[in-house]
């Protein structure tokens, strides 16, 4: 038994957000998928914007989003989420409208969607998680998968002659007219987390200002196919992922308005 | 400076003991439990008294199970 100590004369300073639903969730151990949750949701819950937001879930691990999220959501077919966030906000400008997707939703089957949504620059805040791997079919190469990363399906390392380079998201969109915040962060460490909370609600409010498209992409960890403990995968995206994606902001046009 | 003091509860049973706060504890408040809860995982738990409530835990954990508190100012030594 571990030590209990008395909450007399105490504070509550930090618990689980009321917008996230009192659910397990199905993901593994570790996966940062649960932080990313957690952070989208705590943003709905501190700018009050519950009831004005509405989600986009994908298809991929997070797929379940809407079961865990406590705000009104939509599902789309694989790959679609930015198109669907597109009709769903010019219906309803005055809503919050945000995708959730994850590298092989958004990279690689819906990155024409997710291309022409920022490039058009609808007023939507895009959430891409970015683990270099398919999780939920269970570990195949993504486009996002790094040279030499061994996946079920390249079972001796990515080679750029067969599989080609990884995509660098954030870099491509961040090119395009219509993005108005491109920052790409990490939840792999307290600090990167906070970061990424401040990120994450400077998209959301780039909303009111109607300007463009805003894109977060969160670098983060899968130990189930990595075939890793979370603790060394949160080392090892430390050490592999982050010298491919760098971290930082890469596009604002809404600081100081 | 009075050292702050912190105390952190932990909903063991939807813990799935991934260990990410316990690597991100500074103080080494947390560690794995000798029991398992329902589903089989080894939870986290306080296992000394030295949480400085800098709620690295929480921010870290993947499930949101933590709940941190802290000391009220004029009660603190």
């Amino acid at each position: 038994m571990g030590i209990t100590v008395s909450l007399e004369n105490m504070d509550k300073i930090y618990e689980r957000p009321k917008t996230l639903k009192d659910q397990v969730m199905h993901y593994c151990p570790g996966c940062g998928h649960g932080v990313a949750h957690r952070l989208v949701m705590e943003i709905v819950a501190e700018l009050g914007i519950q009831e004005k937001t509405i989600g986009i879930a994908p298809v991929g691990c997070s797929v379940f989003a809407y079961y865990y999220m406590d705000i009104d959501m939509q599902e789309a077919a694989h790959g679609r989420a930015c198109a669907v966030a597109t009709g769903v906000k010019r219906m309803m400008p005055d809503h919050y409208v945000f995708t959730y997707q994850g590298d092989g939703d958004l990279a690689a089957i819906g990155t024409n969607e997710t291309i022409h949504a920022c490039n058009r620059g609808e007023n939507i805040t895009i959430v891409f998680v970015n683990n270099a791997v398919y999780g939920m079919t269970g570990g195949q190469m993504a486009p996002t998968t790094l040279i030499g990363q061994i996946t079920t399906t390249c079972p001796s390392g990515r080679e750029q002659v067969a599989n080609g380079y990884p995509i660098r998201m954030s870099e491509l969109v961040a090119q395009l007219p219509g993005t108005t915040y491109v920052e790409r962060v990490a939840v792999n460490t307290p600090a990167r987390v906070r970061k990424a909370k401040k990120a994450l609600t400077k998209a959301f409010k780039s909303q009111e200002l109607k300007k463009g498209t805003s894109f977060i992409e969160i670098v983060s960890n899968c130990p189930s196919n990595w075939k890793m403990t979370p603790v060394e995968s949160n080392k090892w995206l430390d050490e592999n992922m982050l010298p491919y994606y760098p971290l930082g902001l890469y596009k604002d046009e809404i600081s100081g308005e | 400076m009075a050292k702050v003091k912190g105390a952190v509860v932990i909903n063991t049973e939807n813990c799935k003991g991934c260990g990410l706060c316990i690597y991100a504890c500074p103080t080494d408040t947390l560690g794995f439990s000798k029991e398992i809860n329902s589903k089989g995982f080894n939870y986290s738990e306080m296992v000394q008294d030295e949480c400085i409530a800098c709620v690295s835990c929480a921010l870290v954990c993947p499930d949101a199970v933590i709940t941190v508190y802290r000391m009220k100012k004029d009660k603190a030594v």
